[in-house]
């Protein structure tokens, strides 16, 4: 939250200074292919999301994101450069050209989406405000907080979302406020604080790592209520819309792909179904590809070798991975979330 | 005082076993009085418990072998966690199967760094060394190393300008004819180059694959930079530290704007500089290689501390040194070079070492422009969440690692000072 207020200041200084919206000839497309690899930014080290692996490759829900871009380009999900990059540099490395795509956790906003000369494409994770409790406490939801010990960071948004929750609710909090993460950690397991509250995908990093022996993971519970929107989406720059289109249907290609029930298992497979949707996705009957200007097999290449939104969810911060994160607004609209992608036809 | 008794009829008495050896030093240092000998025993109990603790910890309980960071929950020091990163911690996202490479890269290097330690390589052999040294570390992490014509000819122009007023009083004839051979030819050949007579054109050496510097992290990047960062301080510093003596208002102001401008702000502001504000004001389309950019802000950063630290080597000079070469007829690169120099860069050793210290640390802080060091990719290794929930090991590796490399530093210096000092102790 405390990044992202600096990325905001630093943000705005670029604005004030009037650099930003620099027209780009608009051939971001060409630069990519001609080099042959796409310019991947992604944050430092957010475990689920992108982190290196004891290999040192990428690995995350963000840098998937990067590679079904490869995929839809190239055919082949491996022609990425990750190039790390902190939230101050982020929007900046951008704008200079340094990379072609930002990946680094960034919420969609209006300022961000229009004054710094950049473009939101989507919403490749639905994140926001949650509250992380002892199991002991037999809490159920945020609405029996009342009178709790909250822990949270200062002079953050995070901060004004908590206090105008409680008062919303009619509640009242004892808030206890810290500035470093690493403390406000100890101090919640230590009991210092009933409640620990900041973004639910940090609040699930938290209790997938820092629960301290001989607590475990299940003895903690991440509330379902969500108390703010922080949709985070991948960012090109203005001037080459083919480019931002390629980037926003990669990212829709794996959304629907998962509501068609196609899988990195079963591509194959699908490639012979008579449902005329899935020979349009499939690129079976072609038409798709050429109007995205991409070979016809790209989400073929993407849920081939990426897979679909719900398996990259899955074994990045889902079920399968260690963060455990229940699908929750990330589900599918049909089946209750916010992910919804406009059909490929 | 008059009785003289014979040779060997009065044996010396040896003194009382408890007043000499390690009995006799621990009764006068640690148990001389009550109060001393109660604390003393409180303190070796403390120290005794703390280390059976610690040996318990890092060793006896220790898990090495787990596969996951759950399996080592429970236990002791979780040192299957280094295990499992080790290679990661050392070299960061550089191509696994070509470890060896940044390997040889960081040997390549220490073994340039030991080579020019030795006083008896400091002459036209520290050239070939760093020559040779940095061509087989940059080869082995690129992989490839392409040289321009026109960094040919740069090259050549510089070295025959240098040659030439370095040894302008001592070489014979065709010396500097040769000299001047260089420098006509480098400035022929860059100016056909500028106005596209000669074609772009380089020499390319590839016999591996390239891996650019985005991939680099761990040692080699801690190593690269701070060895750079203050080899090209070095000389600069010096030139700083002499303009700012300088009797030309112009030079003089020049440096002391620079240094006090440098030293007046925090090397994060630099190297935010360098890589958030810095790619704004280039053309669209241009960007300069980040590692480069963070290396470029270093050796700045470095050569305002190195200078101040020269300065000081300077100032001790009594100045009958600096008339004494005048006497002698000496002009002023010849008396800086020969008299001034040498006496006031061994004066500055120890806080020249200390300077290098600092900066082998600071280098850290190239995390904030999206650098992975060697502490930022320990860093990393603790996000993890597989892993996640030992940062003690973590730390406690990497300053296991630092502080070798610190303290042969620290040693070295030491050796150095008795050796260069030899002159002036009788």
């Amino acid at each position: 939250m405390r990044n992202r207020m600096v990325a905001a200041a630093a943000s705005l200084a670029v604005a004030v200074l009037g650099v930003a919206g620099t027209a780009h000839a608009g051939r971001d497309l060409d630069a990519v292919r001609a080099r042959g690899m796409l310019n991947c930014g992604v944050g430092i080290g957010t475990a689920g999301f992108m982190l290196a692996d004891s290999q040192g490759k990428w690995k995350g829900l963000s840098v998937d994101v990067c590679r079904a871009v490869a995929a839809a380009i190239f055919g082949d999900s491996e022609k990425v450069r990750y190039v790390p990059l902190t939230s101050q540099q982020r929007f900046t490395a951008l704008q200079s050209s340094e990379v072609d795509m930002v990946m680094g956790n960034a919420t969609y906003t209006l300022t961000r989406d229009t004054a710094l000369g950049l473009d939101f494409t989507g919403v490749y994770y639905y994140d926001g405000q949650g509250f992380l409790v002892p199991k002991k406490l037999g809490v159920k939801s945020a609405k029996d907080l009342g009178g709790a010990t909250v822990c949270v960071a200062p002079g953050t948004t995070t901060e004004l979302n908590l206090a105008d929750y409680f008062r919303a609710n009619k509640m009242t909090f004892k808030p206890v406020v810290i500035e470093k993460v690493d403390e406000i950690r100890s101090a919640f397991f230590s009991g210092r604080c009933d409640v620990y509250t900041t973004d639910a995908s940090s609040l699930a990093a938290t209790r997938a790592a820092n629960v301290p022996p001989p607590q475990t993971f299940d003895d903690y519970v991440i509330l379902p209520d969500i108390i703010s929107k922080e949709p985070l989406g991948p960012v090109v720059r203005h001037g080459d819309n083919q480019f931002a289109d390629i980037v926003r249907w990669a990212l829709f290609a794996t959304i629907e792909a998962e509501e068609y029930g196609i899988t990195s298992k079963n591509v194959d497979e699908m490639l012979k179904s008579d449902n005329p949707a899935i020979k349009r996705i499939l690129g079976v009957t072609p038409g798709m590809g050429k109007a995205l200007g991409v070979d016809e097999k790209w989400v073929y290449s993407i849920v081939k070798q990426v897979g679909n939104y719900g398996e990259i969810f899955d074994r990045n911060v889902g079920m399968g991975s260690p963060l455990k994160i229940p699908r929750g607004q990330n589900a599918l609209w049909t089946q209750g979330g916010l992910q919804y992608a406009p059909p490929i036809r | 005082m008059t009785d003289i008794m014979p040779v060997g009829e009065r044996q010396p008495i040896a003194p009382p076993v408890d007043e000499t050896g390690p009995l006799g030093w621990a009764r006068k240092n640690l148990f001389s009085s009550w109060g001393n000998g109660i604390t003393t025993i409180v303190l070796i109990g403390a120290v005794g418990w703390i280390l059976a603790w610690f040996l318990d910890w890092a060793l006896f309980t220790a898990n090495f072998t787990a596969s996951t960071g759950a399996e080592c929950r429970g236990s002791g020091a979780c040192w299957a966690l280094i295990r499992e990163k080790y290679r990661y911690i050392f070299f960061g996202s550089f191509p696994y199967e070509q470890h060896w490479r940044p390997l040889f890269a960081v040997i390549a290097m220490l073994a340039m760094l030991v080579m020019s330690a030795d006083r008896r390589m400091w002459n036209w052999r520290l050239l070939v060394i760093w020559g040779v040294g940095s061509f087989v570390t940059f080869l082995l992490m690129f992989g490839q190393i392409h040289i321009p014509l026109s960094l040919i000819l740069f090259v050549a122009v510089v070295g025959g300008a240098i040659g030439l007023t370095l040894r302008s009083a001592l070489a014979a004839a065709n010396e500097r004819a040769a000299y001047y051979a260089l420098i006509g030819i480098g400035i022929v050949g860059l100016a056909l180059r500028i106005a596209g007579v000669l074609p772009k054109w380089s020499i390319a050496i590839a016999p591996l694959s390239y891996v650019e510097t985005s991939l680099w992290g761990g040692l080699p990047v801690t190593l690269i930079l701070a060895t750079y960062g203050l080899a090209f301080a070095f000389p600069y510093g010096i030139l700083l530290a002499l303009g700012r003596r300088s009797n030309l208002p112009l030079i003089k102001g020049l440096c002391v704007g620079f240094i006090e401008l440098i030293r007046g702000v925090p090397l994060i502001s630099l190297l935010i500089m360098a890589s958030v504000m810095l790619p704004l004001f280039l053309p669209s389309g241009t960007t300069i290689d980040k590692f480069l950019r963070a290396q470029v802000a270093v050796i700045l950063f470095a050569g305002a501390y190195i200078a101040e630290v020269i300065r000081g080597g300077l100032q001790s000079l009594p100045k009958g040194q600096f008339e004494a070469a005048d006497a002698m007829g000496l002009n002023y690169l010849q008396k800086t070079l020969l008299i001034i120099l040498p006496q006031a860069l061994r004066v500055v050793i120890p806080p020249l070492i200390n300077t290098f210290i600092g900066f082998f640390k600071d280098t850290s802080l190239v995390l904030i422009i999206g650098i992975f060091d060697f502490l930022n990719t320990a860093n990393q290794a603790l996000v993890d969440p597989n892993w996640a929930g030992f940062p003690g090991e973590v730390y406690l590796f990497a300053a296991f690692v630092y502080f070798i490399f610190c303290f042969s530093m620290s040693r070295y210096s030491k050796y150095l000072e008795v050796e260069l000092n030899k002159g002036t102790r009788r």
